[in-house]
């Protein structure tokens, strides 16, 4: 269906391009606009008024606004994987094949049956869900919640990944200043002419704001004109930097601002592939402007939401800026002077006007002005109702003195309503930079309090209006955030003449009395998008519901997709005048960022898939892939997990790479495993408070495994430090832990002895190691090292040696996490890969095996040596891993005060020991929870559980490790592990050390 | 006697155009003296004098609060409800919590919109998975419903996670409550504030305690700013606060406060119908039952007192969210917020007397304590009522610092060599 181009159209006039033409569709309608119309101005140029529903009644809702605050015209943008919910209409620029849809409306938006609920809207008041579908339970499970679900939301997810990418900017200036309006640009003129790196970030496709719209000149010049000699001006300053379409939506401290620059979303999906769609900005600024403007306040009256009734700013800017005759005969409703301006915009479009309904008994000279053009002005009258279903028909107007209407009026019939129940400044990033904000009882708005940042606002968002004034006060604003900023000397430029207008106060009217007692005729509509009307906020009052806080979550008043910019201020008022206090008294709501909404991808920017983390792999990993390796996260590392020849399973690959390092020669790539020098005068008696045992008398050349624990004498990190020199040691931790070490190390050193003289520094990156293992090591290390004397006398176990290694220059550790004889082979990062293929060769007459970490969990659990993070979780004391022998008596160090604390010296403490499962063949799975007897009902009082568990080739056997109540005491006793399904496996109690308990084969 | 709420109610009211509900609760002015007092208007503090009131008798009660009631943490968090933990002892403690839940609405006759939609945790190494196995286990015996879920299961349960292995951390499993679950947050501080006033407690807000009376090492009043109320009995039930109460008495709590930030979407047709949490990649996400997606993440890592957190956090939150839910790409963030949490070193609460007699503190909730609500309050007035812990409370008294008797709920540290 085409609906023919522009019927709506004023003949000529606005901002749109009228040469270049575009069609687009919503709901299924082809509809024309042109180029700089935004969605909501292109359907009102076609008399699209009905464009969306609402939240809980599903009332037909037309455009209300031109902007941000919209909370009405909701659209699903586009389909498939570019579709995009919940976005305004009044912010969506129209490009050529645009497709949108209504949403909250089935099946149509004409004939949307979600209105029944309009029937039963008596009942549907605030809060009603609290008060039933409580029993049975079964049915809030299965259907009333069910349903409240359905009906609730508003667009619909992507179904599909998100085809664009984001990208994120991180940008330092002097001035930044928020808002391209009068203000705004006033302001970034001032402050870049002093030279200031300045940046102005607007969110409009144009600069201009209220400008763009204003029939007023400046220094002579039409508003947009100046508007475009301020652009040029701005363009030809090198340090000043404009960015339109980019909203500013957060203020953190030390101004720190966020903003996101919608790059590409004004030319269609997909228009510009390779290029990011939105980009994040991170602005540290030396001063901040905001001149972020104001919104107007819709009027609450019976039945104010019908299609058709818009804010009266509104209706200037569809008229003037966009060249859209609204309708044939308009209503102004208003309590201030603010929407002569829409009479003036009526008037010059040749629109019919059919009455200025003022509230204010003696409206003053604007109202006069009018008059003198002919229009009526019903001074002291309100519109006491409205007609029409889907477009408003008519109104109802009466006069009001002291919040009681007249008996009678009159009615009126129109096509058009503008309202304007005065100016709320836009003070949400004020209030996000911890700026306090006060009740202006003149200007009837809150207003910016004393700033809380380096930071000024300007215009309206500082309650300033009138042009003058704001130019003025944006210019000053400018030129002194330049100055603080240390550019220019403070001096204000001219500020650009205008034409003084005649100004009369407003008027105060929070809620206009319907034709019938509160929410018995008509409802008076206070939040527009979730359906919060005056009454609502009456019986949250009336239930006790007295904080503004409690209010708004008790009736969702300004908690919809527009943040409450238009329904804020009305429900506080509304709700200070029930409770009889002032406005002040009440309060106002915390903003929290976004101003807008964000959109979640600009957020995660790159840092997705493969960039979520840094993928850390070791100089060694292409050999690792080449052979085939199947890989394991830990932490962030890549680490071989096994090496599988063709057809073998897991199973078969560890069973063979376990029998050739206990039988022949395996070689493990251990590069990975956390390295930290430290050194300085004091890295002995350091490592000697860290570490559960004693360092500082270790020999030079020396190696030592060493625990270490937290304050609450739990295990930490494990691994062996060697001692290079007199002040010089190498440390190594578990693979994951690395970091968490250092920050331990540091804390300490920075925080509890300063005094020591000791420094640390990761070296993970910078070494390579290669662990050799198995009988054939030390021949192996002969053959690569000549020079090196190896046999068990020079070479003994838990020492290190530096020497020339397959024609490299390494350090060698006879360190052994097998329990077979091994060396660790130590070479800076980029011969990492040269020794391992020199091993590699060396090692096939000894037939070299490689083998992964699932092999290396198996040979050590054999040894009963731990894990940390498998045998250990946080609450493990090196005396439940019966490592006693480790905890010296001598010396102090972190977490020993703890080990004698009364629980964590009890003897029935869950300990470390080996399980051997009945059966041999069965593998208990690790993490399940032993018992003394199967069978009981929950709660079933559990011993400990299984930390580690596997198949081993070497024993012949399955067998495990586990932590067991007063295990030690219980050696040889039967465990049970209940498992899932019922089953239960039967085990029985044994030393933790299941292979040459003596270690002569690490030893020897 | 209280107004009862129900569809009939409900529909009677609508006829007389809602002009007579009753106030949910009173706002009384503070009287000079009450048998407890409870410092502390959120979930845990009201729930607490709810059941003073119901299960002890103890009526004459006030409820101190600063502000406006439920409006710490307990309106600021992410609306979670489960009981799967490891331990024995909060197991006991949780899931006692989680019965309480599952009768709550009718029990206070007050729908706190309980969803028990299920809970996963998801697994993405194999530490992850030998642990989230652990607690399975662990939870069965416990009489905690566990299942584990294999990818394949994860899919099937939630369609939208991408299970893909090609991820840079991919699913290898979860775990599953399927009791688990939300709850209208809200809600609960209502419903509690609604029962507690219905049987003569006394909810004060905007009354910040400003000191303790204490004489001979026992409790004799608080100091407030609406004036000095006597009593022998005090609970502290102020989250992100109680260090600096407990310092206003002499006490220093092993507790650190820390920003913990949570965030909801825009509302969409529902999309997500379960709760999905992940340590690893460090995101929970849910959604509501207003169409909102809920997530959240971990603290910032400075302590603070104030109610708002750092933006990066959020960014590299949402990467998590992506990454575990790339649809979600194109949907937009609505609303922001902080709270602030005390944490314990072992990450388990404080449900405990002190060494002030008839001072009794009930906190260090840290990022958890929403599911914790109805039980907290229960075992903590009976604690204050009896004067001794009750026996689910016990395990989480201030004098396990001193025996080591920890209850380590970090998690296992998922490390391997």
């Amino acid at each position: 269906m085409t609906k023919p181009m522009g019927s709506h159209r004023t003949a000529n006039g606005g901002r749109i391009d009228r040469s270049r033409p575009l069609s687009f569709m919503f709901d299924g309608v082809t509809y024309g606009g042109f180029a700089g119309d935004t969605l909501a101005s292109a359907l009102l140029a076609n008399g699209v008024h009905l464009v969306g529903r609402s939240f809980k009644y599903h009332r037909p809702r037309g455009v209300l606004t031109a902007g941000a605050d919209e909370p009405n015209a909701l659209v699903q943008l586009e389909r498939g994987a570019r579709t995009e919910p919940n976005l305004r209409a009044t912010q969506v620029e129209l490009y050529q094949g645009l497709v949108a849809t209504s949403v909250n409306a089935w099946p149509s938006l004409t004939h949307d049956l979600g209105a029944v609920n309009q029937l039963l809207s008596r009942f549907f008041v605030a809060g009603f869900y609290y008060k039933t579908f409580m029993r049975p339970k079964v049915l809030w499970d299965r259907v009333y919640e069910p349903f409240l679900r359905r009906m609730a939301g508003l667009g619909r997810a992507p179904e599909l990944p998100d085809p664009d990418i984001y990208d994120k900017m991180h940008v330092h200036c002097d001035v930044l200043v928020v808002g391209a309006g009068p203000a705004g640009l006033a302001a970034a003129l001032a402050a870049g002419r002093t030279g200031a790196r300045v940046i102005l970030m607007d969110e409009q496709a144009e600069a201009g704001g209220s400008l763009l719209s204003s029939a007023e000149s400046l220094d002579g010049k039409p508003a947009p004109d100046w508007v475009a000699d301020a652009l040029a001006e701005l363009a030809s300053l090198p340090a000043v930097r404009v960015l339109q379409r980019t909203s500013v939506f957060g203020y953190y401290d030390q101004n720190f601002l966020c903003a996101v620059e919608r790059r590409t979303d004004h030319l269609g999906p997909g228009a510009r592939p390779g290029l990011s769609r939105q980009r994040l900005w991170h602005v540290r600024a030396a001063r901040v402007v905001l001149a972020t403007g104001a919104h107007e306040r819709p009027l609450v009256f019976a039945d104010n939401d019908r299609p058709g009734v818009m804010q009266a700013s509104a209706v200037a800017t569809y008229v003037r800026r966009f060249g859209v005759r609204l309708g044939s005969r308009a209503v102004i409703f208003t309590t201030n002077d603010s929407a002569y301006d829409a009479v003036d915009a009526l008037l010059a479009a040749g629109i019919g006007i059919a009455a200025v309904v003022d509230s204010r008994p003696d409206p003053g000279p604007r109202a006069e002005a009018a008059r003198a053009a002919g229009v009526v002005v019903h001074a002291g009258c309100v519109v006491a109702a409205t007609h029409g279903t889907r477009r408003i028909t008519g109104v109802e107007v009466r006069g009001c003195e002291g919040g009681v209407l007249a008996p009678a009026g009159l009615r009126l019939s129109c096509d058009l309503l503008a309202i304007s129940g005065g100016w709320s400044p836009a003070v949400h990033l004020f209030s996000q930079s911890q700026g306090r904000v006060r009740w202006d009882e003149a200007k009837l708005c809150f207003v910016p309090g004393e700033a809380a940042q380096a930071q000024t606002s300007a215009g309206a968002c500082n309650g300033t209006f009138g042009l003058g004034a704001v130019l003025a006060e944006g210019l000053a604003a400018g030129a002194s955030a330049a100055h603080l900023a240390g550019f220019g000397d403070g001096a204000v430029p001219a500020t650009p003449a205008v034409a003084e207008v005649a100004a009369a106060p407003g008027d105060a009217l929070w809620l206009v009395p319907g034709l019938k007692p509160l929410g018995r005729a008509g409802k008076h509509f206070v939040d527009f998008q979730n359906d919060v009307t005056a009454f609502d906020i009456r019986l949250a009052a009336r239930e006790g519901f007295e904080s503004v806080e409690h209010v708004k979550r008790y009736t969702t008043n300004g908690m919809a997709t527009d943040q409450g910019k238009t329904s804020n201020v009305n429900g506080l008022a509304i709700l200070a005048d029930t409770l009889g206090r002032a406005i002040p008294e009440v309060g106002t709501t915390t903003f929290r960022a976004p101003y807008t909404p964000v959109t979640f991808g600009v957020m995660a920017g790159r840092d997705l898939g493969e960039m979520l983390d840094p993928v850390r792999t070791t100089p060694i990993h292409a050999w690792h892939v080449a052979r085939g390796a199947l890989f394991e996260d830990v932490g962030q590392w890549k680490r071989p997990w096994y090496f599988p020849l063709a057809g073998e399973d897991m199973h078969a690959a560890v069973r063979r790479e376990a029998k050739a390092v206990r039988d022949g020669l395996g070689v493990l790539d251990a590069s990975t495993l956390g390295k930290i020098e430290i050194r300085g005068r004091d890295a002995g008696v350091f490592l000697d408070r860290i570490y559960t045992n004693l360092f500082s008398k270790l020999g030079i050349g020396r190696c030592r495994y060493g625990l270490m624990c937290k304050e609450d004498g739990m295990v930490f990190d494990d691994g062996v430090t060697a001692r290079l020199g007199p002040d010089h040691y190498y440390m190594t931790t578990t693979t994951g832990g690395a970091a968490r070490v250092l920050d331990w190390l540091e804390d300490y050193l920075q925080t509890e002895w300063p005094d020591l003289e000791v420094y640390c520094t990761s070296v993970t990156e910078q070494w390579s190691t290669i662990a050799v293992s198995g009988p054939r090591a030390r021949d192996l290390l002969a053959d690569l090292a000549p020079g090196m004397a190896v046999d068990p006398e020079s070479f003994p176990f838990l020492s290190m040696r530096e020497g020339m290694v397959a024609g490299l220059a390494a350090r060698v550790f006879r360190i052994s996490f097998t329990g077979e004889l091994s060396y660790e082979i130590n070479v800076p990062s980029h011969l990492g890969l040269a020794m391992w293929q020199a091993v590699m060769a060396a090692g096939a007459r000894h037939g070299i095996t490689p083998y992964g970490t699932e092999t290396m969990h198996l040979l050590r659990a054999e040894k009963g040596f731990i894990i940390i993070g498998q045998e250990t979780d946080g609450t493990v004391t090196p005396l439940d891993l019966g490592m006693d022998w480790i905890v010296s008596k001598q010396k102090d160090f972190v977490g020993k005060r703890s080990l004698t604390r009364s629980d964590t010296a009890r003897a029935d403490r869950k300990r470390l020991v080996g399980l051997l499962p009945e059966d041999e063949g069965e593998v208990l799975p690790e993490g399940a929870q032993l018992v003394e007897m199967a069978g009981g009902t929950p709660p079933v009082p559990m011993l400990g559980h299984v930390t580690s568990s596997y198949w081993s080739p070497n024993l012949g056997r399955s067998f495990a490790l586990a932590l067991i109540k007063g295990g030690p005491e219980r050696l040889g006793q039967i465990v049970f592990a209940p498992l899932a399904g019922g089953r239960t496996v039967k085990a029985r109690i044994v030393e933790p050390v299941f292979l040459d308990r003596e270690g002569s084969r690490q030893n020897g | 006697m209280k107004q009862r709420f129900s569809a009939f109610t409900l529909l009677r009211n609508g006829l007389s155009w809602h002009e007579n509900w009753q106030r949910q609760w009173r706002s009384p002015d503070p009287k000079p003296a009450y048998d407890v007092v409870i410092v502390g208007g959120g979930g845990h503090g009201l729930a607490t004098a709810y059941y003073l009131a119901k299960e002890h008798g103890i009526t004459n009660v006030a409820v101190l609060e600063k502000g406006w009631l439920g409006g710490g943490n307990t309106g600021r968090n992410t609306t979670i409800v489960r009981s799967n933990y490891l331990w024995d002892e909060s197991a006991a403690l949780y899931e006692h919590s989680l019965k309480l839940w599952e009768g709550l609405s009718a029990d206070l006759n007050y729908n706190v919109m309980l969803s028990q939609r299920g809970v996963m945790n998801l697994a993405h190494n194999l530490g992850d998975v030998r642990e989230a196995q652990r607690r399975v286990h662990a939870n069965r015996l416990n009489g905690v419903d566990a299942e584990w879920l294999d990818t394949a299961g994860v899919k099937e349960f939630c369609p939208i996670i991408n299970t893909s292995p090609d991820v840079r951390y991919p699913v290898l499993g979860a775990t599953l409550q399927r009791r688990g679950g939300t709850a209208r947050h809200d809600a609960v501080a209502w419903g509690y504030a609604r029962g507690a006033d219905a049987r003569g407690v006394d909810i004060i807000q905007n009354c910040e305690v400003t000191g303790f009376d204490i004489e001979g090492g026992a409790i004799v009043g608080v100091q407030t700013t609406r004036g000095a109320i006597r009593t022998s009995k005090v609970g502290v039930v102020a989250a992100g606060h109680n260090s600096v109460l407990a310092a206003k008495a002499g006490i220093r709590l092993p507790l650190q406060s820390h920003p913990l930030q949570a965030l909801v979407s825009e509302p969409i047709k529902p999309v997500h119908d379960c709760v999905v949490m992940s340590n690893t990649v460090h995101v929970y996400v849910s959604q509501s039952d207003k169409g909102e997606l809920v997530m959240g993440a971990g603290i910032d890592g400075y302590n603070s007192y104030a109610q708002r957190g750092s933006f990066h956090i959020i960014e590299h939150q949402m990467a998590a969210c992506l990454e575990l839910f790339p649809i979600f790409s194109r949907l937009r963030m609505l609303r922001t917020w902080g709270g602030i949490v005390d944490v314990c070193p072992d990450a388990s609460p404080l449900l405990t007397k002190t060494p002030v007699a008839g001072l009794f503190i009930n906190g260090g909730w840290g990022t958890g304590g929403f599911k914790a609500t109805p039980g907290s309050g229960h075992v903590f007035a009976h604690t204050i009522a009896r004067d001794e812990p009750h026996p689910l409370a016990a395990p989480f008294s201030l004098d396990r610092f001193t025996t080591g008797a920890l209850i380590d709920e970090h998690g296992a540290a998922a490390v391997a060599h």
